[in-house]
């Protein structure tokens, strides 16, 4: 086995020479958790928005349901799509198993509650310091819910990132419903998994700088945007 | 203040009408949380017309009342009827203006353009809205930053941006400096003019003699005197008012 060293240097060495193996897999990794995220914050953020400004019976066993969701395991949400998808399952005769649009939408339900409890949690904070100018101006719910958005777009930025993370590391479900299928759907994880069994360290390590590099990126853009909105007051 | 414009914004060129909405009657009015009653049958009339201030001691629910009267909380019992409506359903026809201005996270401008969106109302009143409050320079401005003067003008505007027939005010003018408060006042004065019924919640004397046709004072949490502003402030019939005149009656 090659030692940590020379596996690193190699590391660098490909993430510099432009490896079209290696970009091909990070591209890929790019686009499903980028579509997972979008479709996730389609999803969860209405829902938190909503959850953030009703008050109904039973709204209390909604909330530990959201939050126990951000904890759904990886890989059961990849046996639960795999069976869906698989030639058996009911919407088998989509033909998406093993492809990356399996991938994203494993993903998505992954990443759905999480932006979904999160972004709950911080309209209704700033719902607590509008809703009663809100009420006095007799908002309509779709004007009320597309206020508290628009408004809390820099912290929900952070929401819509931690959903992104969560899905750009996870290989438990990806590698279920998209088979880790070279130049298909081997994405960053997976990748790393498999190179790592097989003992190739510099592939996986290079991957794995890559995927730091990209969380780290991500970060930073996001942080200068929030300090961006703190400095107009926007945040 | 100069930078606010004695520009008719709405109605214009109209003479003051009667406000639809009034009379307004409130019946027994009770507010409670757990084993304290803040409001205590509560009786009230007030015209159609003109500018009421509700006065009386801190803690003795004016701002409280206010909101029940807009229908932004609901009473323990009793009855409020807004020419025989709810408040409930006639909050779309009012505006209120908070002590402490709510304002969204945005530019000055885009605070207004929303009011004026959700309403389906012509957006060229932004702006119009903006110079009336002297804030048109600001337009671009985000919102928060205002100063404590501004913000409330802006609030003021955004009222306003509406055209409501009632207009509520709770201290619009407290903790704000001389030329503010009258920038304020100003406003409210030209709104009440134009026939926009003012209910105005104020601690300050000089301000409610300037503004309001009437007075309602509360104490106890019963209202004590309710009673034109020229008989008021010259000759108060209880001895409450009497006292909170004079500065004796605080809490």
């Amino acid at each position: 086995m090659q030692d940590i060293g020379q596996a690193l240097s190699l590391a660098f060495a490909l993430v510099m020479s432009g490896d079209g193996d290696l970009y091909e897999i990070v591209a890929l990794s790019l686009r499903v958790s980028l579509s997972a995220m979008a479709v996730a914050c389609l999803i969860g953020l209405p829902v938190g928005a909503l959850v953030a400004i009703s008050r109904f019976r039973g709204r209390g066993l909604v909330l530990v349901v959201m939050n126990a969701l951000m904890g759904l395991p990886p890989v059961v949400v990849g046996l639960l799509v795999y069976l869906h998808f698989s030639r058996a399952g009911p919407l088998g005769f989509l033909g998406l198993l093993y492809t990356p649009t399996a991938m994203i939408v494993a993903q998505t339900i992954l990443i759905a509650p999480i932006v979904a409890a999160l972004s709950r949690q911080v309209l209704e904070d700033l719902n607590g310091e509008y809703a009663e100018q809100f009420r006095s101006l007799a908002l309509s719910r779709r004007h009320m819910v597309g206020a508290l958005l628009w408004d809390a777009r820099y912290s929900l930025m952070t929401v819509a990132l931690a959903g992104f993370g969560r899905a750009v590391a996870e290989v438990g479900a990806v590698i279920i419903v998209g088979g880790n299928i070279d130049h298909l759907t081997r994405v960053m994880t997976t990748a790393i998994a498999l190179e790592t069994s097989k003992g190739e360290l510099a592939l996986a390590l290079a991957l794995g700088i890559v995927l730091l590099a990209i969380a780290l990126g991500v970060n930073a853009a996001v942080h200068l945007l929030r300090q961006t909105g703190a400095r107009l007051a926007y945040v | 203040m100069s930078d606010v414009r004695a520009i008719p914004l709405v109605r214009q060129g109209a003479r003051p009408v009667a406000c639809p909405l009034m009379p307004l009657e409130v019946r027994d009015l009770v507010l409670g949380f757990g084993d304290t009653v803040v409001l205590n049958g509560i009786d009230l009339e007030l015209g159609a017309e003109g500018c009421t201030a509700i006065m009386g001691p801190n803690g003795v629910g004016k701002s409280l009342l206010l909101k029940l009267l807009h229908g932004l909380i609901e009473p323990t019992s009793g009855r409020i009827s807004w020419a025989g409506q709810r408040p409930g359903a006639v909050i779309a026809r009012q505006a209120m203006v908070f002590q402490k201005p709510v304002l969204l996270r945005r530019t000055v401008a885009a605070n207004l353009d929303f009011v004026v969106r959700t309403r389906g109302l012509d957006r060229s009143r932004v702006h119009a809205l903006l110079d009336h409050v002297g804030l048109a320079h600001k337009a671009d401005h985000p919102a928060r930053r205002l100063s404590g003067g501004e913000a409330q003008r802006l609030a003021l505007a955004r009222a306003l941006a509406i055209d409501p027939e009632v207009l509520f005010l709770d201290e619009p003018t407290a903790s704000l400096d001389p030329a503010s408060a009258h920038a304020i006042e100003t406003i409210v004065g030209q709104a009440r003019d134009r026939g926009m019924r003012v209910i105005l919640v104020t601690h300050d004397v000089g301000q409610a003699k300037r503004l309001a046709d009437d007075v309602v004072f509360l104490n106890r949490g019963r209202v004590v005197e309710a009673a034109p502003a020229t008989t008021f402030f010259p000759i108060p019939q209880s001895q409450a008012a009497r006292d909170y005149l004079t500065g004796k009656l605080v809490f």
